[in-house]
């Protein structure tokens, strides 16, 4: 990520939920260049296991929010977008939602991101961390044939079993939505864009605002019984729980997408074109194998394993490292993820941990660790 | 005994000649919930400023360094089941380890009760 700032005299960036979580209690720490609440009165368990039970709200306007529009009108944003990533996305139909990376000629992972079809033009939500970075490289690299757009609005989620429940108060249509699915609806007049997604593996919405009605919209929401503020300690904990990559850690531009185990993600006709950043080194693994692959690790005891954690195998040879790891609320368990070598990603297969320089058994598991409740079909 | 307290927000409560350890309320508090605590076995020499225990939160792991040297004599075998003892009770059950001194002129260097509040309100 690009910082401007010297390190010396770090200034933070706000969203514009920033008074809110200090009125709402919120222990603050940097993050990605921004000061962002990490947990709040209930605490990271607390507030993971009420996103689970009920709803959660999180503000998530430090990630970047772009248009990218077609300069011309008989081009499609979702067929140029392709140069850049190995998602399908000129299959997208209008208002709906694909997950995919942008990719480097190695197959690396530059980011990952959600984009959306809004007839030709794309939504896209990239990570904060790297979203000037994201936002040049599109740019510079359509250049001539479409303009990216970045929004300056809020990001909002509202995840958890109830959020349906309490999003359908305030938006008319909300509940009308899929899993994967958007629209621009309305609140008080204003225009909201509400996506069915999230990164928690629940059922739940994002909805992008504009700056200066953040505040109101999200103090309706927590205004609800249902609802709670959740900090970043519990959306890390809910998203390990539900097996999804945090980018710069479990992936990054050394992890290719067959790598991550995110070939779900690259369908068939876009292998067969061959023609997004490293799609020759992509194809290979997918046709030879990946020597290494992303994968759940269960640790057997009630230690955690953090990231950067050594995994070896049963005769005590090294073949893999944590990339994600931590306590599990759902489980009352420590849950890891990683990356092993390909004859250890089998599910069931014995490895041991080397936390605090011992030995811990544990065992590659499937992933995710608790079963996703996305509001699908 | 009144406590004594460490700059790494222990606690040390001195009954005969040993020494209990805990962490502070105020430690506790910034750790949020605990999830893991693994203690010294019986019989472990340490010296002061030793990784001695190690408490985990969801979030992150941290160290429990000995306050003052000695040998433990106990570890709190309770939190092994029931880390939450810490966040529940940390001046009390949730104790970490028992340890004799080697050097006993070492509980001079610590804090007072009313130096350590002084320490925290410091803090923030």
């Amino acid at each position: 990520m690009t910082n401007e700032n010297s390190p010396s005299e770090p200034v933070l960036q706000r969203t514009p939920l920033h008074g809110l979580h200090i009125e709402q209690g919120a222990k603050m720490v940097p993050f990605a260049g921004y000061d962002m609440p990490v947990q709040y009165g209930l605490g990271v368990l607390g507030e993971h296991l009420h996103t689970r039970e009920k709803a959660g709200l999180f503000d998530v306007s430090h990630m970047g929010q772009a248009r990218l529009v077609p300069l011309n009108p008989e081009d499609d944003a979702a067929v140029l977008f392709e140069q850049l990533v190995p998602g399908g996305i000129q299959t997208l139909k209008h208002g709906h939602i694909r997950y995919s990376q942008l990719t480097n000629d190695q197959g690396g992972i530059r980011d990952d991101l959600m984009a959306t079809r809004f007839g030709h033009e794309l939504w896209l939500v990239v990570n904060a961390a790297c979203k000037q970075d994201d936002f040049a490289h599109i740019a510079s690299c359509l250049s001539g044939h479409a303009t990216l757009e970045v929004q300056d609005r809020a990001l909002i989620a509202l995840q958890g079993p109830e959020a349906v429940t309490v999003l359908a108060r305030f938006i008319d249509g909300a509940a009308d939505l899929r899993f994967m699915q958007a629209a621009w609806l309305s609140w008080q007049g204003a225009d909201v864009l509400v996506s069915r997604c999230g990164y928690t593996g629940e059922d739940g919405f994002e909805i992008s605002i504009a700056n200066q009605q953040a505040e109101a919209f999200a103090s309706a929401l927590l205004a609800e019984t249902e609802v709670e503020a959740i900090g970043l300690g519990a959306r890390d904990s809910l998203r390990l729980e539900a097996g999804l990559c945090l980018y710069g850690h479990d992936i990054d531009t050394s992890t290719t997408p067959a790598e991550a185990d995110l070939l779900w993600s690259v369908p068939k006709r876009r292998r067969e074109e061959a023609n997004f950043p490293g799609a020759a080194i992509v194809n290979q693994q997918i046709s030879d194998g990946v020597r290494r692959r992303r994968v759940g690790i269960q640790p057997q005891g009630r230690a955690p394993a953090r990231e950067g954690t050594e995994v070896q195998n049963s005769a005590g040879q090294t073949i893999g490292t944590i990339t994600s790891g931590g306590f599990a609320p759902s489980l009352g368990a420590p849950i890891a993820m990683g990356y092993v070598a390909a004859e250890a990603s089998q599910i069931g297969t014995e490895v041991q941990l080397i936390v605090r320089g011992k030995p811990m058994p544990a065992i590659v598991t499937a992933l995710p660790f608790v079963p996703q409740r996305y509001a699908k079909g | 005994m009144s406590k004594k307290f460490t700059k790494d927000h222990e606690w040390i409560s001195l009954d005969g000649d040993i020494a209990t350890v805990g962490i502070t309320a105020y430690a506790q508090e910034q750790l949020g919930d605990v999830v893991f605590v693994e203690v010294p076995e019986a019989g472990r020499q340490v010296s002061q400023g030793d990784d001695a225990a190690v408490v985990e939160s969801v979030k992150a792991a941290s160290e429990v360094y000995a306050p003052l040297s000695g040998e433990v004599v106990e570890g709190n075998g309770a939190l092994e089941a029931n880390p939450e003892l810490v966040n529940q009770s940390p001046d009390e059950d949730g104790w970490f380890f028992k340890m004799t001194l080697s050097d006993a002129g070492q509980l001079d260097e610590l804090m007072d009760e009313a130096a350590y509040q002084a320490f925290v309100k410091e803090l923030g």
